[in-house]
């Protein structure tokens, strides 16, 4: 440290250093971990009908009371979602349906990614905006979309008519087909993104050397190419898996009556029912499920930075 | 340089005809003069004209333009004091708390989001509207603006910054002259994504807004569940195309500036030399 900053300059710089680690780490201490622990507590407490929908349960006036509180804390609502064969079909059905849409993202993603690096590298970033700009336009609009194409009188119905490779309409809108597509349609930017990342750093001379020594594209393809991008892979994978499985929108607009996921079990416990302890109750069981994704991710993206 | 094979070409086109045609036959339909969406009858722009009668979409394209202009400058200033935590402070107490508190919202299903701030709001008596929906898009997209002002961070030569400093110019005019206009693009990208989540999120909002603060996507929304109209692929693509200049400019913008900086370097090598 220099003279002439002194002691005055070490303070402010304590200060501003301090400053600003506090102002965003207390916003999202009170945004965003308190509201949790809100939840975690109502899906304790019992339904009532009222307003609030819900029996405070503390009201953190002494210690005495407190005990009082807890000693009240009622598991009812787990006991509920674990009764009742709806929830638990909720929660296994999103999985399956993020499941299998995060493989079909793959099956989609992992060809273009791969084109994408492999393209003239003044193509490259035009295209990698390209994959970019969808996601920046609007969610629910790109959702919306699917409707005109997958209603029985829609595009898609039209033109496989038109061709006459089907005689009558099919039927994809409202049927957990159509919430595949959504899915896909809507999470592939999360899947080409770390998979074209991993593809184009990697060093192009590996694969000629194998040609050199024999080997043939496919097979060094399948020794080389695709484990070095595996990274890319399970960091898309996680990315379109774990909004998957609380998703409300697409199953919502696309998958009908019939579709269940656990994302629209909650908002339905909550705007209809008014149930808010359930409600609350579905959300905490949710997170328990994603944490372990959630936790692998961010090692993954710890590793990796 | 490779040249592309018969399958990478197929994968190009496959790929970006899935990402494209859907919001192209959007855009085309809104032009559809016929009542019936998916009919074709002629060239027609009455559905627009039909939006700037509509009061409804009017006031809560209004409320949601209010709502994503405040959170995304909030969530700017709040992202970047993140994202320098992050990348400045090796280590500081709750430092595993503050990352995972930071990349927690970008995976977090929204409805779970979205019910704890409404928890929060009603536990401590916080009436719903404008603002709750405001500070909740504030509290998830600073997490976005975080992390994409980080990535920029990382890159950055503190030295400079440390030199200014050694100087006795005081830490937040040397962030202000000499980190913040290298910073700059990623600051305004941040932003940008900031606008854009606000403008684009419909479940947080549903949960945090209260009465007379609709907005456009929650309008949206419960129109499109009463069926597809015309009118909604008007509006549509009226928002696909605000983001969509705004993407291309923004583009346009830092390619200038990286130009210029990369000549101001070329030339004050020159001269050095």
């Amino acid at each position: 440290m220099a003279e002439d900053g002194g002691a005055g300059g070490r303070i402010g710089r304590a200060v501003s250093r301090r400053l600003a680690i506090a102002i965003p780490y207390l916003w999202l201490l009170g945004l965003f971990l308190v509201p949790f622990l809100f939840v975690f507590k109502i899906s304790l407490s019992e339904t009532s009908y009222g307003q609030p929908p819900y029996a405070p349960v503390f009201a953190l006036d002494s210690l005495a009371g407190l005990w009082a509180d807890i000693r009240q804390l009622s598991f009812d609502n787990y006991a509920w979602l674990f009764s009742d064969r709806l929830y638990l079909d909720a929660y296994l059905s999103s999985l399956r349906i993020a499941a299998i849409s995060t493989v079909l993202a793959l099956m989609i993603g992992y060809p273009l990614a791969y084109a994408m690096a492999r393209s003239p590298a003044g193509w490259r970033p035009i295209l990698v905006m390209l994959v970019i700009l969808p996601f920046w336009t609007s969610f629910l609009i790109r959702v919306y979309a699917w409707i005109g194409i997958l209603r029985p009188e829609g595009y898609l119905n039209q033109f496989l008519l038109w061709t006459g490779l089907i005689s009558s309409p099919l039927s994809i809108l409202n049927t957990e087909t159509a919430v595949y597509i959504g899915i896909v349609y809507s999470y592939l930017p999360f899947m080409v993104l770390p998979i074209y990342a991993s593809l184009e750093r990697m060093d192009g001379r590996l694969i000629e050397a194998a040609g050199d020594l024999g080997c043939p594209p496919w097979r060094a393809f399948w020794a080389i190419t695709l484990p070095l991008s595996v990274p890319g892979i399970i960091a898309g994978a996680f990315l379109v898996f774990i909004p998957a499985v609380g998703e409300f929108v697409i199953p919502d607009l696309l998958g009908g009556s019939q579709t269940l996921m656990v994302g629209k079990v909650l908002w339905d416990e909550f705007f209809a029912n008014r149930d808010w302890p359930v409600a609350s109750a579905v959300a905490i069981l949710l997170l328990i499920l994603l944490v372990a994704p959630m936790v692998a991710l961010q090692r993954y993206r710890d590793r990796a930075v | 340089m490779n040249r592309l094979s018969p399958f990478n070409v197929v994968s190009l086109v496959v790929g970006f005809a899935f990402l494209y045609v859907p919001i192209l036959l959007l855009v085309v339909y809104s032009f559809n003069a016929s009542r019936l969406v998916t009919v074709w009858g002629g060239f027609s722009t009455q559905w627009y004209s039909a939006l700037w009668r509509n009061q409804q979409f009017l006031d809560a394209a209004f409320v949601t333009l209010r709502v994503a202009l405040l959170s995304a400058s909030v969530a700017t200033v709040l992202g970047t004091l993140a994202a320098l935590a992050l990348v400045r402070h090796a280590d500081f107490r709750g430092k595993l708390l503050f990352s995972g508190m930071i990349f927690a919202p970008l995976v977090m299903p929204e409805v779970i989001t979205g019910l704890s701030l409404l928890l929060l709001f009603v536990s401590i008596g916080f009436d719903r509207g404008f603002w709750t929906v405001t500070l909740a898009h504030i509290t998830f997209s600073m997490c976005f603006v975080a992390v994409v002002v980080q990535s920029r961070l990382i890159s950055f030569d503190r030295s400079l910054e440390e030199a200014a400093q050694d100087l006795g110019c005081p830490p937040w005019k040397a962030f202000l002259v000499i980190t913040l206009p290298v910073i700059w693009p990623a600051v305004a990208a941040g932003w940008m994504l900031a606008f854009t989540l606000s403008l684009d999120d419909l479940v947080i909002a549903s949960f945090t807004s209260g009465p007379g603060a609709t907005t456009l996507p929650m309008r949206i929304y419960s129109q499109v569940r009463l069926g597809v109209t015309p009118e909604i692929n008007a509006i549509s693509t009226i928002l696909i195309a605000i983001v969509a200049s705004g993407v291309i400019a923004a583009t346009i913008v830092t390619k200038r500036a990286e130009v210029r900086r990369l000549r101001d370097e070329r030339l004050a090598a020159a001269e050095n030399s």
